[in-house]
């Protein structure tokens, strides 16, 4: 069975590598082809999932080797593989949710000219992400991690003749980059250290190394992490990311590949569990993210927008869990699953809505849809349900544990974080609310597009619906299935688990989890359930005003960086052209008198001076061997 | 006697080159065509050197030796070591695509105002810098090495001054003014940086008495040879020069933007993937295996000039407004990364920074000859000029962008293998140095997207609405090249099987070991 690991990543790759190449031939059945295959890597990776239930707790990780990708003396990188229980929650997930994607994209794309490059590059992006979860070491790892910023990069720019997507493009890849540079170093200082970077010994024999060193690993580790999960304060790439064909939106950058940092702290848990000051920083990061982006969320006129802050607030969730070590991490991953599925299916709803509504993205020119789009209403209101905590359904489950956990973490700490994470139900609870009723209740406050067509709400089609449903079926279903199925005890073997302390009963958090939530609800629909939606949005709060740019720090890395490096670099090109030209000419002016000659270059006489001056070298030459001769 | 299949893989572009000059003048294609020919003629002797190799043999095989200048005790002596074989495998493999993307660079033009350009003379030229290319790669004579070293000045400087970009904002005399300044610049800039090196030439000679690498390597490793230690850092810091000149290291880089910017794509391509590799092969070969002891001694210093280089030629790439310029300035900060490798003086560093040596050939390849393409089609090399090729020319762009994703270190193409191993070299011995050279990293992505994002994406411009996509002769060029970035990224092992070897030979020269893990027998825990 373990030869067919390669195949999970093969097999889209393969994909990728046909569609891109494939030319207008192929425009016909390509998204046809990229399916099949996504669905193949979903169907080897449930044959490999049987095989792996079939075995002990204990010996279910699953290895294939396949050549020495780097070999230099010390240095050894492997394209290998290991398939263990954590890699194969993420292989169902990605190859799963991958699969219903590329079905609903097959709608969603039809009239795009551009269809066949869009399913290259969704496949593109399984296959690195499949490859970023299945590797056996960091730099492999590292491998799949630039590949998914690669495929993002080429799908949040898919629309690249809008300069707005294209400019998203480039920041989402730009930001990705100084997380990338965290994971360098971090593998720098894993080799450094252990002498390799191989997941097993290194993560065997963190007991040895100083914790100094641990803590370092630990904050690159989490560098990386906040780059590519859009954790603060590398989060300013994810809106922008919007841009991108909504398919991709929930696919990549809700569902996946922004996990991808929760995956990353998970896989390195043994040396996380040694530094418990970089668990500390973790904690921190997920709990200022998980407030930073929930206040986004609730300021955002622009559907995918709001979602998107979303997303950053419910990663913020995970990264917290993760950081609390075997007491979290087994909660931190289940909630990424039980949130693929609702957060996915809340941006395909996303997409069908705006399909259906000339791509208008603002919801406050939505209002009433829940008739014209029943389907569409029911699966994306169960997501919502979802995602907000509503008991029974599969975000009640995971999101509850993991306020749990957090209170568990004990002594001051613990109140703050459980505090955080239950202020933060609150919020989730208010924001999910206002764009449920922005958008499918209330009245019409539908305009004409800039053609003057009035919009004609309708139910998308079946290819883009059923994937809906399976999503929405996942979001009601999961977190039952998992708190009764056993995923603590599925996950345990790989992350280890640990019951913590928690100074409140479990009803009690629940209990309280279940009371901010329907304050959150409630205060919801005071403001936009009671009273009509104003088409233009209110001039806000000071607080609203800085949610709606981001809080700000988008404009900060404006002006430090954008602004900022601007000036260096201008300034740098003038130092380069008269400065360190002049100073260089200059010098050699002083040792040679060659200023005079610099100086006469353009008017002709700059052949001769050359000429002469070989001529002058070759002279010295032959003077040299005449001397030595006499 | 054995075959000298070393001389040959020289004579043969250099036979070459003299045949293409004598084409007559009516007969261009035939010249073109014979250029072609030949050099794919050099690429198989290139191969036949490769395969005949054997990595776990002696340090320089294939030797030839032939008395030159008896008096002097000046020979003509061969040999290759894996460094050698791979940078002649790069040549060689280069020099073909940089004919078939110049295929129209020499024609005639229509405009009476200029002059004929010789075509015939462009291509002879090609193949002359390549046969010396080649031969001071193999040269184990320090004085034959020196020779090889200027006379390729000759070649290059008529190829960047007589046969300049046509795409030029300025008038014709403007244009023929900044190529004559950027060719003078080109050739005093290097041709300095020689006099000092011949002036340590002699030295050496004096020291040692005789100019055999191989000779005075020997003589100092066993001790036979001493040399006062002011005395070698002299003679260490007259070849160092040149060779800096020439790879180029900042301050000395300037000329190199010049050069690029006003010479033809394939002429850059020849200047920054080809000869500028003579510069920090030659640190390697001469620097360190003659002077170890001085080269310890420079380290810091050359380090500090190193990270300088990575750091100020990604920022000016950044800020830069003309494609070719761009591409001059991400190639200091890459020849940057080349001399951070060789000078941590690491197993990982030195394997990095010769595998380096060959990625960075490729990939700017790759880079500069689609940027050719895409000025040629525009005539114009100002990045404000361009937007939205992508939609007229995709598999333009989609090239383009697979050189630039090259250029930045993507994995899964060739330079991520080597940029990865010259930080981890560097950071095993200088922590503190490894991560000011990761900003390299982000930089890269910086000046890459955005020149990508400035010339391919957005509204479709006026004037690139017409603009043809790739025809099939720049295909022929482009997707070899993309092709083996791929191959070399994934499967880096031909390469790095015949560069070990010669890194470990390297390392014992200057007696350096790796830094040990801090945390032993990881392997036995596991």
């Amino acid at each position: 069975m373990e030869n067919l690991i390669a195949l999970l990543v093969g097999a889209p790759l393969l994909g990728a590598a046909v569609l891109l190449c494939g030319g207008r031939r192929l425009d016909k059945s390509g998204h046809w082809l990229g399916t099949l295959l996504a669905a193949v890597s979903f169907v080897i990776g449930l044959a490999l999932f049987a095989d792996m239930l079939g075995r002990s707790a204990d010996d279910r990780a699953m290895y294939q080797r396949l050549y020495t990708w780097i070999p230099v003396e010390g240095f050894q990188a492997d394209i290998a593989f290991q398939l263990d229980q954590l890699s194969m929650t993420f292989v169902l997930l990605i190859s799963g949710v991958g699969t219903l994607i590329h079905v609903y994209s097959i709608g969603y794309m039809e009239h795009d000219e551009r269809r066949r490059r869009f399913f290259g590059y969704l496949n593109l992006f399984v296959a690195a992400m499949l490859l970023l979860v299945l590797a056996d070491n960091y730099l492999l790892l590292y491998f799949g991690w630039e590949g998914v910023g690669l495929a993002s990069y080429l799908l949040i720019g898919f629309w690249q003749h809008k300069p707005s997507a294209a400019t998203a493009a480039k920041k989402a890849f730009i930001v990705n980059r100084v997380g990338d540079m965290g994971l360098s170093i971090a593998i720098m200082i894993m080799f450094t250290t252990f002498g390799t970077f191989t997941f097993g010994p290194v993560l065997a024999s963190t007991g040895e190394a100083s914790q100094g060193t641990l803590t370092a690993i630990g904050l690159m580790l989490l560098l990386a992490a906040c780059g590519k999960s859009a954790q603060v304060p590398l989060q300013s790439w994810l809106g922008d990311a919007m841009e991108g064909p909504t398919p991709v939106s929930a696919l990549i950058h809700a569902a996946t590949m922004v996990t991808a940092g929760v995956y990353l702290i998970v896989r390195s848990a043994d040396i996380f569990n040694a530094a418990p000051d970089a668990q500390l920083v973790v904690t921190i990061v997920g709990a200022v993210t998980l407030l930073f982006g929930a206040i986004v969320g609730c300021a955002k006129d622009d559907i995918k927008k709001a979602l998107a802050g979303s997303t950053m607030s419910q990663i913020g969730y995970m990264i917290l869990a993760a950081g609390l070590g075997p007491i979290g991490y087994v909660f931190a991953i289940m909630h990424l699953v039980t949130h693929g599925f609702f957060k996915a299916g809340l941006f395909l709803g996303a997409g069908s809505v705006m399909h259906g509504m000339n791509d208008e993205v603002d919801m406050r020119k939505y209002g009433g849809l829940r008739k014209y789009m029943p389907v569409t209403f029911v699966t994306f209101g169960l997501g919502y349900l979802a995602i907000i905590g509503f008991p029974g359904l599969s975000g009640f489950f995971s999101k509850d544990k993991i306020i749990e956990a957090a209170f568990a973490k004990g002594g001051t700490e613990g109140w703050i974080l459980g505090a955080v994470t239950l202020l933060g139900a609150a919020i989730t609870a208010y924001y999910m609310t206002r764009v449920m009723l922005m958008t499918f209740f209330g009245e019409k406050r539908w305009e004409n597009d800039p053609d003057g067509n009035p919009p004609h709400p309708h139910e998308s089609p079946k290819s883009m619906t059923i994937p809906m449903i399976l999503l929405a079926v996942g979001s009601v279903a999961a977190g039952a299935y998992f708190e009764f199925a056993g995923f603590v005890e599925w996950l345990e073997p790989v992350t280890g688990f640990a019951h913590g302390h928690s100074p409140l009963s479990a009803a009690t958090v629940t209990a309280a989890t279940v009371a901010v939530m329907v304050i959150g609800v409630g205060l919801a629909y005071l403001q936009y359930g009671r009273r009509p939606v104003p088409v233009v949005a209110p001039r806000g709060s000071l607080l609203t005003r800085a949610a709606r740019r981001d809080l700000l720090q988008d404009d900060f890395n404006h002006a430090v960086f954008v602004t900022g490096g601007t000036h260096v670099t201008r300034s740098l090109v003038y130092v380069d052209h008269t400065l360190v030209d002049g100073v260089v000419n200059g010098t050699a002016a002083a040792v040679g008198g060659l200023s005079g000659r610099l100086r006469k270059l353009q008017n002709g006489y700059a052949r001769t001076y050359a000429v002469s001056m070989f001529g002058g070298t070759a002279v010295l030459i032959a003077a040299t061997l005449l001397m030595r001769a006499v | 006697m054995s075959f000298p299949l070393l001389t040959l893989t020289a004579a043969v572009p250099a036979a070459g080159a003299i045949l293409t000059a004598a084409v007559p003048a009516a007969r261009r294609t035939a010249a073109k065509w014979l250029a072609l020919l030949v050099s794919l003629a050099t690429l198989v002797l290139a191969a036949v050197v490769f395969v005949r190799f054997e990595p776990g043999g002696e340090r320089y095989q294939l030797t030839e030796s032939h008395a030159w200048i008896k008096d002097f005790g000046v020979r003509y002596e061969l040999g290759v070591d894996g460094i050698g074989v791979a940078l002649i495998a790069l040549t060689a493999l280069l020099i073909p695509f940089v004919i078939l993307a110049g295929w129209h660079d020499a024609d005639p033009l229509e405009t009476k105002s200029s002059r004929w350009r010789p075509t015939q003379g462009f291509f002879a030229l090609i193949l002359m810098v390549e046969a010396m290319v080649i031969l001071s790669f193999e040269a184990t004579d320090v004085f034959l090495f020196y020779v090889l070293f200027e006379a390729m000045l000759i070649p290059m400087y008529f190829l960047i001054g007589g046969f300049g970009d046509r795409a030029h904002s300025g008038s014709d005399e403007n244009a023929a003014a900044q190529r004559s300044y950027a060719a003078v610049k080109f050739l005093l800039y290097n041709l300095v940086g020689g006099l000092i090196m011949l002036a340590a030439v002699i030295g050496l000679y004096v020291v040692a008495g005789n100019f055999s690498l191989t000779e005075i390597a020997e003589a100092r490793a066993n001790g036979t040879l001493e040399m006062a230690t002011n005395t070698e850092r002299l003679l260490f810091l007259g070849f160092f020069f040149a060779f800096a000149v020439k790879a180029p290291l900042w301050p000395l880089h300037t000329w190199l933007p010049n050069a690029m910017g006003e010479a033809t794509a394939p002429v850059a391509v020849l200047i920054t993937a080809v000869v500028d590799k003579v510069g920090t092969f030659a640190m390697l070969r001469f620097c360190l295996g003659l002077f170890p002891e001085a080269s310890k001694w420079a380290t810091p210093a050359i380090i500090v000039l190193a990270l300088i280089s990575i750091v100020y030629g990604a920022l000016l790439a950044v800020g830069q407004r003309d494609i070719k310029r761009l591409v001059a300035y991400a190639s200091i900060s890459h020849f940057g990364f080349i001399i951070l490798g060789i000078f941590a003086m690491t197993t990982q560093g030195q394997s990095g920074a010769t595998l380096y040596m060959v990625n960075h050939g490729i990939s700017t390849a790759a880079l500069m000859l689609v940027a050719g393409f895409l000025i040629s089609r525009r005539g114009s090399r100002l990045i404000a000029d361009y937007g939205g090729v992508q939609k007229v020319a995709p598999v333009l762009a989609g090239t383009f962008l697979i050189g630039g994703l090259a250029t930045l270190s993507l994995p899964g193409l060739a330079p991520f293998v080597s940029e990865f191993l010259v930080l981890v070299g560097t950071y095993a011995r200088y922590p503190v140095a490894g991560i000011i050279a990761t900003t390299g990293i982000v930089l890269a992505a910086l000046y890459v997207l955005v020149l990508y994002q400035r010339t391919m994406t957005g509204p479709v411009k006026e004037e690139v609405r017409e603009l043809p996509d790739l025809r099939v002769r720049e295909l022929a060029v482009v997707v070899p090249l993309i092709a083996v970035l791929i191959f070399l990224g994934v499967f880096p092992k031909p390469l790095t099987d015949v560069v070990n070897p010669a890194v470990q030979h390297t390392m014992s020269d200057v007696q350096q070991k790796d830094p040990q893990p801090t945390v032993p027998n990881v392997e036995a825990a596991q």
